[in-house]
C-alpha cells in the first residue's frame, strides 16, 4: 500500500493505492490519526480508487479515523470505491456510518 | 463421505507480508476450479481473516511461526445431489483457541476489531474449529454452484 498526500486549502486528500490489510493498515492508521488529532484538519478525504483489496483490519482502521474525526469534530469523507471495497463495507454493515461520496469534486465541495 | 484431492498446500511463516502472496496464489486457484468474480473474492477474504486471526491471536504477532493451509476439491451431498467444493484447512501450533469465545460481536457496535470471523461466516459454506494433537485446525468449505473449471482460465 502507498499512501500519498495533497492538501487543498483546509483539506487533506489521501490517495491510496494497493491492498490495506494487516500488514499495511497501521500505515493507514496512523497517518489518519495523525490529521485528526495532532493538526486538527477540518476535513480528510480518502481516495480508495486505487486500492485493490481492503480486509477487516482496513475496515477497522477507517472506523478508527471516523472516530477521530468526530472527536476533533472535521469530516472525515471516502471516494473512489470500487465493488470489491463497497462489497467489503457493506459486508461489515457499516457502510452507512460513513461519509460516502462518487469523486474528488463532490468530497472537497463547500 | 467426501472424495477429495489435493490442489495445492501452502507452508507459510506467520508473517503479515505473506498474506498478499497467499491471497494472489488462492484467488487464482478459485477462479481455475470455476468460482464466479464474487465468490473468489468471498473465498480471498475468508482465508485472509483467517490467517490474520492466526498471527494475532494464536502467534500473539510473532512473524516467524508456523502456518500450514491446503486446499483440497472434494465432493459433498448438497441438496439430494452431489455438489463439489474447495475446502481449506488451516493449521497453526500457537496457543488454544476457545471456540465459544470466537464469536465475533454484534456489527450494531460500532468499533473496530471483531469483523474477521464475521467475514469470514458470510464468505464461507462451512466453518469448523477444532483442537488436535496441539494445533489449531480451521476448516472451510466453499460449495462450487457452478461446475468445472471456467471457459478461458
Amino acid at each position: 500500500m502507498q499512501i500519498a498526500a495533497r492538501h487543498l486549502d483546509k483539506i487533506t486528500i489521501f490517495d491510496i493505492s494497493g491492498d490495506i490489510d494487516l500488514a499495511t493498515s497501521p500505515q493507514l492508521r496512523k497517518a489518519l490519526l495523525r490529521e485528526f488529532r495532532e493538526l486538527k484538519v477540518p476535513r480528510v478525504v480518502l481516495n480508495l480508487g486505487a486500492v485493490r483489496y481492503m480486509d477487516s483490519s482496513g475496515v477497522a482502521s477507517l472506523v478508527e479515523g471516523l472516530k477521530a474525526s468526530r472527536d476533533v469534530g472535521s469530516r472525515f469523507i471516502l471516494f473512489g470505491l470500487n465493488r470489491t471495497i463497497r462489497e467489503v463495507l457493506q459486508l461489515s454493515k457499516l457502510v452507512k456510518i460513513f461519509e460516502i461520496y462518487d469523486n474528488e469534486e463532490q468530497s472537497v465541495a463547500p | 463421505m467426501s472424495r477429495s484431492s489435493l490442489l495445492l498446500r501452502i507452508e507459510l511463516q506467520s508473517n503479515p507480508e505473506m498474506l498478499c502472496v497467499v491471497r494472489n496464489a488462492l484467488g487464482q486457484l478459485a477462479a481455475m476450479l470455476g468460482f464466479s468474480e464474487p465468490e473468489c473474492h468471498a473465498v480471498v477474504l475468508a482465508v485472509d481473516e483467517a490467517l490474520t486471526n492466526i498471527i494475532r491471536h494464536a502467534y500473539l504477532g510473532d512473524a516467524e511461526q508456523p502456518i500450514e493451509a491446503s486446499f483440497r476439491r472434494i465432493h459433498l451431498p448438497h441438496d439430494g445431489q452431489g455438489r463439489d467444493a474447495l475446502e481449506i484447512v488451516l493449521e497453526d501450533r500457537g496457543v488454544t483457541v476457545n471456540p465459544k469465545k470466537m464469536c465475533g460481536r454484534a456489527l450494531e457496535d460500532v468499533r473496530p476489531g471483531g469483523l474477521g470471523l464475521h467475514f469470514i461466516r458470510e464468505s464461507m459454506d462451512t466453518v469448523e474449529f477444532s483442537r488436535r494433537k496441539g494445533r489449531n485446525q480451521l476448516r472451510l468449505v466453499k460449495i462450487l454452484h457452478v461446475q468445472g473449471p471456467r471457459k478461458g482460465s
